[in-house]
Parts: structure tokens; C-alpha cells; sequence
């Protein structure tokens, strides 16, 4: 392995300052890994936190975890490409799933004291539901991080000239070190961190960025000179597929984006439910989700923002990754570098690489913790040895932190050697998510639904979101169909597929439950409304309520949507 | 427990303090042709001069044995 072999070209070019700032980075998780090695010996530490995290950290987390440097440069390129229609997956597509997290199921989950979403479909549909939704979810987290390690090694290169072998091998051994040391504790301590490096390095881009422009309104003249009018609007063009630049309907973001895939992600994967799970107490679980979703309001500024001044701003033309592989130009996913470079000097370009470098290793720890925790007791626990103690499981906890790091750095070599691997992955993680809402949202709100049912329901969704996938795969005209339309695109493919794997699972699920016998009140309580008496947050002010910030985090999204529709 | 924000006081106050320092070197030797659009806003200077003084007031703030 060679030390940041340089490989030209690159967009940015470091100083010594901006190294000494990485390496600053590096030593403080380290750190604060070994710091917490003492505080992570029982399964609660090491696995759950200790379940004593504030609302506040449990809630910065809880984004986090999904703030990754991909999300971050994948989104900015997006909004170049789209314009800011890209904003509908931080807004609609985010904050009613938070707040139905929050207020409806957060508290089946820390009433139920699970330890992980599997573990819910265990209490509320029996063994086979949980093997289905464990085994999934374990095998496609690994691969998603190994995928995504990939991903950002590749992009390291691109962007700092950095060997593949070395940004692959630190991050992963880092990450390895901390987690195995401190647990999920751990996780969620650098999450929070890679939280205020986000916005301290990226910040100052849109600040210097509207500067630049002259403000908003002049921004808005300039894209809609260099592009067109629409690439500024959320919802106006949105009646029609041919009326926007991302070929999609209002419906297509309102019924599969809002109600089924932002629903899913954001109240059954375990990736990011994990981190509320840590919370000290009810009312704090609550919270963390709101805190959040008043957060991820805002997350556009230093998201979506830059990719549409890059828009107005950059002097070259950015095009399509497949395009610009072949002309040696830059890509959509590259404005945010671009922005990074144009705007920022020795030291303040350390501090941007560093919240990219943050914002990776993160959401590799996030995806190492909650592998961990779904195979040591939903998988290893149930199905391999169910008599182990508590020290026997956390050290299969930390030996499966390692052993999940290695298998993420094989899936990413793997990727390196066949390309296609990665789309194949990033699909297979999409089948899973919208059955899987339907039958955690089911098993919650409708008493009747049986153990059968939960488990038929999300296989038939599963398989029919899968059948939909390949279908159009092996004949791409079959997207007329599945999206609806002849002039949709990708994104509104996803859309449709996850609405209609929702309804094979929710119509499955009714159908089947109807058909077979219902479990007893008795067995329910504490999994099902109405059948579950939800402890009051206690006797405090009203600011301290979630319902009363759930109300202002509403006020201010509508009032959003309406100022930019 | 160290507080968590107590980490994230140090992570500010020093990178805020490298920052700082290399815009005022770049004041103090400014360069030829500087590579970045806005150079004359000093971004450096004032954008690390804020998160220095964020990480000193979390770092007082948070810092071990004091009761919040």
C-alpha cells in the first residue's frame, strides 16, 4: 500500500494544512473509539448505547446516519441535473415519514424494547417474519457498505488523486477500530461529530456561493437563462411527466416517494431506527426524530443549493457520469468538488474533505453497527445459539464488527473487478424497503394481521418488487407500465415500484390474516394500537412536547413548499 | 463521561485554529494569483475565526467535572 499516492488528474489539490486537518479527524475518532472501550461490556453498551442517549444526540444521529458523503455529492449532482425538484427527496420525502416515526411508531418500538426492527416482526408475527427480514437486511447492509466503500474510494481518486487501495483499507480499519472498541456508542459519538463537520465544511459554500450569484433572486434569472425556468420550481411543473426536468408526476413524488419509500426508509431500516432505539426515554425518543426532521429541513442549503448554483456559476458544462467517462469531462456528481474548489483556500478545503471523508466513514460505522446487532440477535442468537451469556454475544458482537468490515472491503474489490455488481446491489436494497413498511405499519395499526400473514405478505411484496425490476431489465419499454408513462425515467421507476410492492404486501397480508386464525389480545399488548397504553411524555412544559415541535416542524415544511413551489 | 459535545468543542476549536492561522498567513503572504473565486472576502479568516470561537465556548461549556 502506498501513503496518498497521487494520480493525476484531480479537481483539488491539498496543502499542508488541509492534510494536518484530515489527520486531525482520524486521531479524534480514534480517540474517542478508545475512550469508550470501557463503556461498551454488556449487550445494553454495546449494542443499544446503553439506551441512555439525550433526544439531541439520538436525534443528530438518527440524520446522520443517512448524511453520508455519496448522499451529499449524489444529491448536489442531482440538483444540477434536476434543479431543485432534487429537494423533494429532503422535504416530502423525508419529514412526514420522520414525524409519523416520531408520534405513531416510535413508541411500539421502545415500549416493545426491541432491539432491532427484525426484532419487532419477532414479538409481533413469530420466528419466520423476523428469519426473512434479518436475513435480508444483514446480507444487503454488508454489501451496500462494501459498495459504498467503493463508491468513495472511487471518488477519492477523482477528487484528490488518492490510491483505491489506501482509501479503501484506512477508512475500513478505522472504522473497524472504533466501532469494535466502543460499540454502537462509538457509532453514534462520531455521527454526531461528523454532523458539525458537515456543516462547518460545507457551509460556505452556498454562503460565498449567493454572494457570488447576487443573491437568490439573480440566481434563480441565472438558471433560468443557462437551463430553464422549471429547474426553480418543486411543484409547479409537476402535472405533467413532459413538465419538468426529471420526467416525473406529482403522483409518482406524493404516493411513492412521500407514502411508501420515505416511510419505509425512514421508520423501518434498522440503519437509522437503531439510533432512536439508544434513546434514555419515550419522551426522547420522540423527540430525536423531530429534531431531526427540523434538521433535514434544512440540509438542502448545503446540499441542493450548491448544485444549483453550480448550475448558474461553474464555466463548464457538467454531464452524465457515462458521458464523462468517455470525453475525460466532469460529471454531475462532481459539482460539489467543483464548488468546494472554486470556493475554498488552504485549510477551509481540508475541512470540506474532511466532512466528505466524515460523512463515508459514518455511514459505514452505521451500516457495520446495525449488521452486528441484526446478526447477533436475530440471527446468531435465534437460529445458532441460544444459550450463550451476555459477554459470549458482545464478543461475537465485536468480532462480527470486524468480520462485517472485511466482508464490505471483499464486496468492494468485488465491485472493482465487475462494475455492474454495484447496480445490481443498489437495486436488491430498494426491493426490501416498501413490503417492509407495510407489514411493521400493518403489524402495528391492525390487530387482526396474523404471524402467517407477516411473513407471506413481505415475501410476496419482496418477490413482486424484485419481478417488477427485472422485468423492465430485460425489456426496458415495460417502464411505460410500471411508471405509467412512456417519458419515465429512473428515479420514477423507484417510485412506482415501491407503491405497487406496498399494495402486493398490504393485499397479501389482509388476505391472508382473513383467512387464518387471529392471535389473542393477550399476545398483543404492548406490539399493537389499541391494544398498547402509551405512557404519557410526563408533566412538562409545552415546549418540551413532541407534539408541539412535531407542529412546528409542519408549520415551517408547508410553509416551505409553498414559498418555492 | 466526557460529554460528546466536549469532543465536538475540541474538533472545532482546532480546526477552526488551523484555519484561522493559514488565512492569516495567506493575509500576511498573499499569493500571486490565488486559485479561488472571492479570495478578497478572506473566507478562511472569519469562517475560522467563528468555528474557533464555537469550539471554545463548547469546550468550556462541556469540558469534563463541570456540571451542566
Amino acid at each position: 500500500m502506498t501513503m496518498a499516492m497521487l494520480v493525476a488528474p484531480r479537481l483539488v489539490h491539498l496543502s499542508a494544512v488541509d492534510v494536518v486537518i484530515i489527520a486531525f479527524y482520524f486521531s479524534l475518532v480514534l480517540g474517542i473509539g478508545f475512550y469508550l472501550r470501557g463503556r461498551a461490556n454488556t449487550g445494553e453498551d454495546f449494542f443499544m448505547a446503553g439506551r441512555e442517549m439525550t433526544a439531541w444526540v439520538a436525534g443528530l444521529s438518527f440524520l446522520s446516519a443517512n448524511l453520508g458523503a455519496l448522499e451529499l455529492m449524489g444529491w448536489a449532482g442531482s440538483a444540477y441535473q434536476y434543479g431543485i425538484l432534487a429537494t423533494h427527496w429532503y422535504w416530502i420525502g423525508a419529514i412526514p415519514a420522520m414525524l409519523f416515526l416520531a408520534l405513531v411508531m416510535m413508541p411500539f418500538y421502545y415500549i416493545s424494547k426491541t432491539h432491532s426492527v427484525p426484532g419487532y416482526l419477532k414479538l409481533r408475527f413469530g420466528e419466520p417474519a423476523r428469519a426473512l427480514s434479518a436475513v435480508s437486511f444483514a446480507f444487503m447492509t454488508v454489501l451496500m457498505s462494501g459498495v459504498n466503500m467503493f463508491a468513495m474510494a472511487k471518488v477519492m481518486q477523482i477528487v484528490l488523486g488518492w490510491d483505491i487501495n489506501f482509501s479503501i483499507w484506512v477508512s475500513s480499519l478505522t472504522v473497524a477500530i472504533y466501532v469494535t472498541l466502543g460499540g454502537l456508542r462509538s457509532a453514534i459519538f462520531n455521527e454526531v461529530l461528523q454532523f458539525f463537520l458537515i456543516w462547518a465544511g460545507a457551509l460556505l459554500i452556498p454562503i460565498l456561493g449567493l454572494y457570488e450569484a447576487g443573491g437568490w433572486a439573480s440566481l434563480k434569472l441565472q438558471i433560468a437563462q443557462r437551463a430553464s425556468d422549471q429547474y426553480v420550481h418543486l411543484w409547479s411543473g409537476l402535472g405533467s411527466f413532459t413538465g419538468n426536468p426529471m420526467g416525473i408526476h406529482w403522483t409518482g413524488i406524493v404516493f411513492g416517494l412521500a407514502s411508501i419509500i420515505s416511510m419505509g426508509y425512514w421508520t423501518t431500516d434498522f440503519l437509522v431506527v437503531q439510533r432512536i432505539l439508544a434513546a434514555k426515554d419515550i419522551r426522547s425518543a420522540e423527540l430525536a426524530p423531530i429534531i431531526g426532521a427540523g434538521f433535514k429541513m434544512f440540509v438542502p442549503v448545503i446540499v441542493i443549493l450548491p448544485g444549483l448554483l453550480g448550475l448558474a456559476l461553474l464555466p463548464v458544462k457538467l454531464v452524465p457520469e457515462s458521458v464523462a467517462a468517455v470525453t475525460g469531462g466532469n460529471s454531475y456528481n462532481d459539482v460539489l468538488p467543483l464548488m468546494l474548489a472554486r470556493y475554498c483556500g488552504p485549510g477551509l478545503l481540508g475541512l470540506g474533505v474532511t466532512a466528505l471523508i466524515a460523512g463515508f466513514m459514518s455511514g459505514m460505522a452505521g451500516n457495520v453497527s446495525a449488521f452486528t446487532t441484526v446478526w447477533t440477535y436475530d440471527i446468531y442468537r435465534p437460529l445458532i445459539n441460544s444459550k450463550g451469556s451476555d459477554h459470549h454475544y458482545v464478543n461475537m458482537g465485536r468480532w462480527t464488527t470486524v468480520i462485517g468490515v472485511l466482508i464490505s472491503v471483499g464486496t468492494a474489490y468485488l465491485v472493482m473487478q465487475f462494475a455492474s455488481i454495484m447496480d445490481y446491489v443498489q437495486a436488491l436494497f430498494s426491493f426490501f424497503i416498501a413490503p417492509l413498511f407495510g407489514t411493521v405499519v400493518l403489524g402495528m395499526l391492525w390487530k387482526r394481521a396474523t404471524g402467517l400473514a407477516g411473513f407471506w405478505g413481505l415475501l410476496c411484496g419482496t418477490l413482486s418488487s424484485i419481478s417488477m425490476w427485472a422485468w423492465v431489465k430485460v425489456d426496458p419499454s415495460a417502464l411505460r407500465y410500471v411508471a405509467l408513462s412512456h417519458h419515465a425515467k429512473g428515479l420514477a421507476q423507484d417510485m412506482y415500484q415501491a407503491l405497487w410492492s406496498f399494495i402486493v404486501c398490504v393485499t397479501v397480508t389482509v388476505g391472508v390474516s382473513l383467512a387464518t386464525k387471529p392471535f389473542p389480545d393477550s399476545a398483543l399488548k404492548g406490539l399493537v394500537y389499541g391494544l398498547t397504553e402509551v405512557p404519557a411524555v410526563g408533566d412538562v412544559a409545552l415546549y418540551q412536547k413532541p407534539l408541539f415541535w412535531a407542529a412546528v416542524v409542519t408549520v415551517v415544511f408547508i410553509a416551505l413548499n409553498i414559498m418555492f413551489w | 463521561m466526557v460529554s460528546i459535545w466536549f469532543f465536538i468543542g475540541i474538533s472545532l476549536a482546532v480546526n477552526g485554529g488551523l484555519i484561522l492561522g493559514a488565512g492569516i498567513y495567506q493575509l500576511v503572504n498573499p499569493p500571486e494569483n490565488p486559485s479561488i473565486v472571492l479570495y478578497n472576502l478572506h473566507a478562511n479568516v472569519w469562517w475560522g475565526a467563528v468555528l474557533l470561537i464555537f469550539g471554545l465556548i463548547y469546550c468550556f461549556r462541556f469540558k469534563p467535572g463541570r456540571q451542566s
